[in-house]
């Protein structure tokens, strides 16, 4: 880190070094005066090095790397207002008669948590805004980091050296959904009471363990009052540790690599394009705060959120129609609504409820595990170990992008499962009907979103070839001497082209032999098979970019198309024999 | 000292408020429109002027002798309460058959004439009678009580502030937004289409006004926290978060990153 | 030219070519067979590139506020308006706070009567911020430099002789301590490690929670118990409960109870009459009375209570993932996700006519669990 230099620029902060060469006296009192309380914590810290190499840390300008500080600023001030609460918040399941200002409750028996809860939200002073404040920037945040997620997916950005960064990503991710739900289901009002009751039929679901995994989160039967005050530990101090330390983790690795940056004229692997912390990005992104917060608050100010003095106190007896949790968990909810009840069964005296388990209890370790292995699996296939500092556009790398909108469609079909009833009654459907498109979809939709964005990707690279070779259309037509029509091109300029042009081409791993030259079957014959068949699936139908001799071709062919074809895939190239005969391509 | 802190504010929020007003028409939302509740017929209506209505707007379906026929049911013992709620509603008559009558924004008999054919229902087979007034205005009522008596017998099916929920195939249970408390307390004793009976011995004709309190103090809307999204949940907020939320927050984003002019 | 591994899959050299920032990783020779030039027009390559060349940072546009000293100027002042908007927001948001009554509400357009105190205080507070961060973010990109700065990048991985430097150092660490001749110790050492932690998980799981038991296999219904009304607590008569009724039902006894909720979660039950002959199974009728029917009310699937009772259809819909169960067929599932049927409570009535529980529930009630079949 220290060994970087930074190739423009002066260097301001070095002067406030004791021992460095007073370059010239300071003319602005203020300077001076800075310079002088920047000295005295430098001679006891010396700060000034690292402050300064962050000072003019570059970052390049697009809005989808703000995504991110969305969802930062978002679990600030959700850091921010959590505090708050807890100063009038009781996590307490003790009963108590309400007798406070909200009128359709007095006399109710409810909990200390539901009252303390309704106390904020009409009897503190701007208690209410800062639980809808709260309660919006949580879901902000979960949104941002997902939306987030994505932008790193589609853009390759968790590759080689960023993939330790994408799995901490990852953790923080899950992370915040049990964080979320921990803090919906404080209030202990009707809604989240019945979300407890769920997630108590959810522990039971676990083979052998079950009973004994609920009596110990509960503390014994349903609902007992141990589980506000532990949920309250847990959603005010353990998670928000872990989530706080993973995520200075997270930006220290992103410190670390440097911000990858989208390809361009002048953006190359090995630096970064931008603008410097000091003082255009301090600008930027510390008002970007202040915009993060006024839209939440603005939105806290004018939309009701969980309204709990509705939804009124948790009983076991009564429940309300439309309920959901917040949407973060609405796929594992889905989920459940979807699995057949045959998979519930009795054996050996003992009964497996996979009809529960599959959605509540695997289902989110094993997505997220799934997307924390994806760069690992993407590296084997591609056997690419080199940095990649530069981002994919989506449509250079038509199976990643068919493949994440695959999943994003599978999780799609989850989250609006878990709407189906209020679908239901809006769209004037039957919730019968709904649930079995659902469950068809679930197998179908995927596979269709895969093929669908595949053929989107190709098509779009095709036709930044094409622009490439025969430029853009003027809508000038010439008539030539011998009387034929044609449309003029204009070739594109060399940085508008060079955007189009500028990605690597995709290549399918050759497979080796399997055996060796005495016919000795090789020992990784069969993962060598797997992986040669995974890099067919990923780049079989690669399109290349454009090269100069196929410009050159195309110019020669004048204004005739046809002539030039795609470079044929790397398959069918005879290179590929040569390969075999040489020593094998290894990653 | 309120009035004018609220006026000075004006100025400054009223474009915002206006702006965001128009974004956000395409949330449900139900405008408030308090009705009063007049359920009192003093006209005496005559069974024959019922039969006469009954024979040209409902025999098509419910039988010359309202016995029923395969396309409806038999009235025989539904009670006044019934034809007071189907037919006050405009529920009844159905426009077309349907898997379940809706309610109509347009009644197509005055309340005479309802209460004629209420009349003559009535004197085929004893059934729940029209409740009487007192009973269903709700007022005197506890709301408290009310609340916790909707959450355990109607909030399943209705929604916590009776904004409706689906049923099984297509079926579905109705708002209760800016529902007469006679006809709430209707549907309760008669128990229309799919709705199960909550007879005067089930929940106490008290107890029945306490819920229409309730439900009246619902409709006064009274959104503490501001809009409230159709109160139809999380799932209403988190496509509020995903399209308004994000959308705003990528919307400055795209600015930030672009390049002055 | 990338890196390769040997065949054991080890990384000995990356070197990403740091020229051009462009290394592409295949092999050579592509690049004079990936274009068809059998057209004639050009022999081989030409000698072109392979790949086109990065032609660097495009010209710089000047903004508005860079050609024309009148454009910062509006620039400024626009950045200065909306600070200032920021800070008048501010006094707002503390004479609003002051001012107005929380408890105040007003018709506000398109959202209706709303509490003024909240709406007031959360858009000056959105005002005030947004004042301040879009100013920041105006004064930024139209006043701060905006001539892109460039650094460089290097490789992530260290020198080869720091990365050898530290294995050396480890392992002569590891040597020093004699870590690897002292096999008593390693052994022992792993064993110090790993253990302790027990000392302070134990008293955590273990102080967690109680036994389960029988919990979750028993309600407290038992033989006589007279089924009332939830939330009255009053008793019921067979003959209040007419035909499509449907009553929410608890047991006497919850008067009593010292865990109200944790006994109502279990012993909630659904209370409906249906015409007799269109209850199809003979138990069903048998444990009913005259076509009065007790189902728990929490459903087999995670426990929720199950309250959407159609009269018409008989179905029993659960709220939370749309279970079916049909009353007429002893609430077996027919829709969704739960397996088995809700549990029958056998009713009987008292000599005063009221509805009593015959027998409590035969089997557990609510969600499964693994030894649910044995108890």
């Amino acid at each position: 880190m220290s060994t970087d230099r930074t190739v423009s620029g002066a260097d301001p902060i070095g002067r406030l070094r004791k021992d460095d060469a007073e370059p010239e006296a300071p003319t602005n009192p203020g300077l001076k005066a800075v310079g002088g309380v920047a000295g005295w914590l430098d001679d006891r810290t010396g700060a000034a090095k690292p402050v300064g190499y962050l000072m003019k840390k570059v970052f390049p300008d697009h809005w989808s790397f703000m995504l991110g500080e969305v969802a930062m600023y978002s679990m600030i001030i959700c850091l921010l207002s959590g505090t708050f609460l807890t100063f009038w918040f009781v996590p307490s399941a003790g009963q108590v008669v309400y007798d406070g200002s909200y009128l359709p409750l007095r006399g109710i028996t409810m909990s200390e948590a539901f009252r303390s809860t309704v106390d904020i939200s009409f009897d503190i002073r701007g208690g209410l805004l800062i639980r809808q404040i709260h309660h919006w920037a949580a879901l902000m945040f979960i949104v941002a980091l997902s939306v987030h997620m994505l932008r790193v997916f589609f853009t390759g950005a968790f590759r080689k050296p960023r993939e330790i960064n994408w799995v901490i990503g990852t953790i923080l991710s899950m992370l915040a959904l049990i964080e979320g739900f921990a803090g919906y289901s404080l209030p202990d009002d009707l809604l989240s009471g019945t979300g407890l009751r769920a997630a108590e039929g959810f522990m039971r679901s676990v083979p052998v363990l079950g009973s004994y995994l609920s009596f110990a989160l509960f503390d014994g039967p349903f609902p007992g009052e141990a589980i506000i005050p532990r949920l309250f530990s847990i959603h005010v101090l353990l998670l928000p540790a872990i989530l706080v330390g993973l995520f200075t983790a997270h930006i220290g690795l992103v410190f670390v690599h440097k911000h990858t940056q989208f390809p361009g004229p002048g953006r190359t692997n090995d630096n970064v394009v931008g603008f410097p912390v000091m003082p255009v990005y301090a600008a930027k992104a510390g008002g970007f705060f202040f915009i993060v917060f006024g839209v939440i608050s603005l939105i806290s100010g004018l939309v009701t959120i969980n309204p709990i003095w509705a939804y009124g106190p948790y009983d076991p007896s009564p429940v309300t129609a439309g309920s959901q949790p917040d949407w973060y968990m609405g796929f594992a909810d889905g989920a459940l609504r979807l699995l057949p009840g045959w998979l519930e069964f009795t054996a050996f005296g003992f009964t497996f409820s996979f009809n529960v388990m599959i959605g509540a209890i695997l289902l989110i370790p094993a997505m997220y595990g799934l997307m924390g292995a994806y760069p690992f699996l993407e590296k084997w296939v591609t056997g690419d170990n080199r940095e990649h500092h530069l981002l994919d556009r989506p449509r250079n790398n038509p199976t990643r992008t068919g493949l994440g909108v695959a999943a994003l469609t599978w999780y799609g079909i989850l989250l609006f499962a878990s709407g189906n009833d209020l679908m239901a009654i809006k769209l004037h459907l039957s919730i019968n009907d709904l649930t079995n498109i659902f469950r068809l979809g679930i197998f179908v939709f995927p596979p269709l979103a895969f093929w669908v964005t595949k053929r989107i990707c190709l098509s779009l690279q095709r036709k930044d070839r094409d622009l490439v070779l025969h430029g853009r259309e003027t809508g000038r037509i010439v008539r030539t001497a011998d009387g034929k029509f044609f449309e003029q091109h204009e070739p594109l300029d060399e940085f508008t082209r060079w955007n189009l042009v500028q990605h690597d081409r995709h290549d399918v791993l050759t497979l080796e032999a399997g055996t060796d030259q005495h016919g000795v079957v090789s020992p990784t014959a069969r993962k060598e098979k797997a992986r040669s068949a995974l890099s067919r699936f990923y780049f079989t139908d690669s399109i290349n970019p454009v090269t100069p001799g196929e410009l050159a071709a195309a110019h020669h062919d004048g204004q005739g198309h046809e002539a030039i074809e795609a470079a044929p895939s790397s398959e069918s190239r005879p290179a590929l024999e040569s390969s075999r005969r040489e020593p094998p391509k290894r990653p | 000292m309120n009035a004018l802190a609220a006026r000075r504010r004006h100025p400054a929020a009223i474009a915002l408020l206006l702006l965001l007003g128009l974004i956000l028409t395409g949330v449900a939302y139900s405008a408030l429109a308090p009705k009063q509740a007049d359920a009192a017929s003093t006209a005496a209506s005559s069974v024959e002027d019922g039969k006469k209505l009954f024979l040209a707007n409902c025999a098509t379906c419910h039988g010359l002798q309202a016995q029923g026929t395969k396309a409806a049911p038999s009235l025989a013992g539904v009670g006044a309460a019934a034809v007071d709620f189907q037919m006050g509603t405009g529920r009844m008559p159905m426009a077309a058959p349907n898997i379940q009558a809706p309610r109509a924004d347009e009644v197509r008999f005055t309340q005479e004439q309802i209460s004629s054919v209420a009349a003559y229902i009535a004197s085929l087979a004893p059934g729940p009678a029209v409740p009487e007034a007192e009973y269903t205005t709700g007022q005197g009522g506890d709301v408290a009580l009310g609340a916790e008596l909707f959450r355990v017998n109607c909030a399943m099916c209705h929604n916590f502030a009776g904004s409706g929920g689906a049923l099984t195939r297509g079926k579905y249970a109705p708002s209760l937004r800016d529902v007469e408390g006679k006809h709430i307390y209707e549907a309760m004793v008669s128990g229309p289409q799919s709705m199960p009976v909550f007879s005067d011995d089930n929940i106490s004709p008290d107890a029945k006004n306490d819920i229409v309190a309730y439900l009246h103090e619902v409709d006064k809307q009274e959104n503490v926290g501001g809009m409230a999204l159709g109160n139809l949940g999380p799932v209403s907020e988190g496509l509020f978060v995903w399209i308004f939320g994000l959308g705003i927050m990528v919307g400055f984003a795209v600015w930030l990153g672009k390049k002055a002019a | 030219m990338s890196e390769h591994d040997t065949p054991h899959g080890e990384v000995v050299g990356t070197s990403d070519g740091h020229g051009n920032g462009h290394s592409d990783g295949h092999s050579d020779g592509y690049g004079s067979t990936a274009v068809r030039l059998d057209q004639g027009h050009v022999e081989g390559s030409g000698g072109l590139p392979e790949r086109f060349a990065n032609p660097g940072l495009p010209p710089h546009v000047p903004r508005m506020s860079d050609l024309d000293e009148k454009g910062a100027k509006r620039a400024e002042k626009q950045v200065a308006a909306l600070f200032g908007l920021s800070s008048l927001a501010t006094v707002l948001f503390i004479v609003a706070y002051f001012a107005i009554d929380p408890e105040q509400s007003g018709y506000i357009p398109g959202i209706g009567n709303a509490s003024l105190y909240n709406v007031a205080l959360g858009v000056t507070m959105a005002l005030a911020l947004l004042g301040c961060g879009v100013g920041a973010v105006h004064w930024a990109k139209t006043l701060m430099p905006d001539t892109e700065s460039v650094e460089e990048r290097h490789p992530q991985r260290a020198k080869d002789e720091d990365r050898q430097r530290v294995v050396s150092e480890l392992m002569g660490g590891g040597e020093r301590a004699q870590l690897g001749r002292r096999p008593l110790i390693k052994f022992s050492l792993a064993g110090a490690l790993a253990l302790p932690p027990l000392a302070i998980l134990l008293p955590l799981v273990g102080g967690l929670g109680p036994m389960p038991k029988d919990t979750l296999s028993t309600t407290m219904w038992k033989k006589g118990d007279r089924l009332v009304r939830d939330p009255e607590r009053t008793p019921i008569r067979a003959d209040q409960v007419t035909i499509g009724s449907v009553f929410h039902v608890l047991p006497e006894s919850i008067k009593d109870s010292e865990h109200v909720l944790e006994d109502k979660a279990k012993a909630a039950v659904l209370l409906m009459r249906l015409n007799p002959d269109d209850i199809k199974p003979q138990k069903e009728r048998d444990w009913g009375h005259e076509g009065i029917v007790a189902y728990s009310k929490i459903c087999t699937h995670v426990g929720c209570p199950v309250g959407l009772y159609e009269q018409q259809t008989h179905h029993l819909l659960c709220p939370c993932h749309q279970s079916t169960f049909d009353v007429t067929q002893d609430c077996k599932v027919i829709f969704g996700p739960a397996h088995r049927p809700l549990p029958q409570l056998k009713i009987t009535v008292d000599s005063q006519g009221y509805l009593i529980a015959d027998a409590p529930f035969r089997e557990a009630v609510g969600p499964s669990f693994w030894e649910r079949g044995s108890a």
